[in-house]
């Protein structure tokens, strides 16, 4: 068949039917920029909330404080990494969300509340990081446990959690590729709609492939960027970075 | 009688089963540099901390300018009156050194403007801190290094420049934790000699530490501490002079 398919057409015509018909290529960027839409909130709602359940279980563990929070905030964690991200999208769009009709704001929603309890994870362990005197000065000069906490705590362990986080990041954009089990248009999602139309897979899979690299490699290209605006201030500090975090992407929960 | 600028009362901190502080009642007036020394593990540094509540005291009570911190619910603004220096500097390495002295002093005067609904902007306050900052990096003579940040310091430097960032809130006592103890032999003395300056003007001062000869020098009263309790007190001539207490005999014999 596949030999059949290499001598009835040309490689030209494969590449035609495959992008230019129809200007099939649209599909890609559309699909392209789902993607990037629903992976830009779903990090935003990830480090908010993660950060803000790291915080939450952190306190709860320095001070005694909080530990009715803290218990809620481990039994989400618990759960959101226990179960596989495709049910919870399931769950998200055929039950919970099932009003909302617009599929990406369901995406989005779910992999930022899947990412949050990974994010909370790696803060934590940024958190923990921080040597507990960086506090206690904090706290002598008068200052309030949340102002230390947004002003020289948070800093601190932001900067030895970047590995981990964009670690993170990049997991959760190739993540998003599931979306289109509820139908949601995402880059995932169009080879397999090119190919049920000129039953070839090649082209459409390679470009899509392509594509999710360019943007894994722009990420991490932000990191190096990040990371190096950081080292200037710290020449031989940052000795505690984290790295690890989820390192493969499917079939994880 | 002026009243004790700081005065303990019977105060008690046990880590589980282990007490660490057993009982210690003292005050402090102001003007007084008061030296506390002891073996390790006599709970000399737990104390200091239970001072401003870096540690919660276990039984016991602490005034400072006669409020009661233990239950206070202000504890943030007698803490800016309560410099305290560490033996592992902990200047915050993410800031550079001039941010380290002004972020606190920034943060409450901030505070305060919200408070009272004061004029001034953010921008002035700031400027306002960052020339009192200049001239407390010019008096220990690092004010070329306002702009770097701590990683490049030395260990004497560094606790110069906490020393400085606790002057900064205008304390009304310093509180030293073993200040020389991480550093450095060489650069011990310059640490010693800007605290010997502190005193010097007039500050309230409460060092532990096991440079003995400070004590002697500096100190208006020496408090011994062994076994969570207050073993002997006394002027330092008469504790390094003529001390009566054996263990305090014995703790002298090994460090003199």
């Amino acid at each position: 068949m596949g030999i059949n398919l290499l001598n009835a057409k040309t490689l030209a015509e494969r590449l035609r039917s495959a992008f230019v018909v129809d200007n099939r290529w649209l599909l890609y960027f559309q699909g392209l920029g789902n993607t990037i839409l629903m992976s830009l909130f779903a990090v935003c709602i990830g480090v908010v909330l993660g950060v803000l359940l790291a915080a939450v279980i952190y306190t709860t563990k320095k001070t005694g404080k909080l530990k009715i929070p803290a218990a809620i905030c481990n039994v989400y964690i618990t759960i959101i990494r226990g179960t596989p991200v495709v049910l919870q999208l399931f769950i998200m769009y055929f039950i919970v969300l099932v009003s909302v009709k617009n599929g990406i704001v369901v995406g989005a929603v779910t992999f930022g509340l899947n990412s949050a309890a990974y994010v909370a994870e790696v803060a934590r362990a940024g958190l923990e990081s921080v040597d507990e005197g960086q506090m206690e000065a904090g706290r002598s000069l008068g200052l309030s446990y949340s102002k230390t906490m947004f002003k020289i705590i948070l800093p601190q362990a932001f900067r030895n959690i970047i590995p981990a986080l964009f670690n993170e990041f990049i997991a959760l954009v190739k993540e998003t590729s599931v979306a289109g089990y509820v139908g949601i248009l995402d880059l995932g999602k169009v080879p397999g709609l090119i190919q049920s139309r000129t039953f070839d897979y090649l082209f459409p899979l390679l470009f899509a492939s392509l594509l999710y690299l360019v943007v894994v490699y722009l990420l991490t290209l932000v990191e190096k960027l990040i990371e190096k605006q950081l080292a200037k201030s710290d020449k031989n500090g940052g000795k505690k970075i984290i790295t690890g975090g989820r390192k493969k992407c499917k079939n994880r929960s | 009688m002026q009243e004790p600028l700081i005065k303990t009362v019977d105060l008690k901190k046990s880590f589980g089963d282990l007490t660490v502080l057993d009982g210690i009642s003292v005050d402090v007036y102001e003007g007084e540099k008061v030296v506390v020394i002891g073996p390790s593990g006599s709970g000399k540094s737990t104390f200091l901390r239970c001072l401003n509540l870096l540690e919660t005291p276990t039984e016991g009570a602490i005034f400072f300018e006669g409020n009661e911190l233990t239950n206070s619910s202000d504890l943030e603004e007698h803490r800016k009156k309560m410099g305290m220096v560490f033996q592992h500097f902990n200047l915050f390495p993410h800031l550079t050194v001039l941010k380290n002295i002004t972020l606190a002093a920034v943060e409450a005067r901030l505070a305060e403007k919200k408070k009272q609904k004061l004029k001034i902007t953010k921008k002035e306050i700031v400027a306002e801190e960052t020339e009192r900052a200049m001239k407390l990096l010019a008096r220990i003579g690092l004010q070329d290094k306002a702009n770097v940040y701590p990683s490049t310091l030395s260990g004497g430097q560094k606790q110069r420049i906490a020393i400085v960032r606790a002057l900064a809130m205008n304390p009304k006592v310093m509180l030293f934790d073993e200040p020389t103890s991480a550093l450095d032999p060489e650069m011990v003395g310059e640490v010693l000699s800007l605290m010997k300056e502190l005193a010097d003007e007039g500050m309230t001062m409460i060092v532990v530490t096991h440079e003995m000869r400070f004590a002697r020098e500096v100190s208006t009263r020496v408090l011994f501490m062994d076994g969570g309790k207050i073993a002997a007190e006394g002027p330092p001539e008469e504790i390094f002079g003529s001390p009566k207490d054996e263990r305090l005999k014995s703790f002298l014999s090994k460090v003199l």
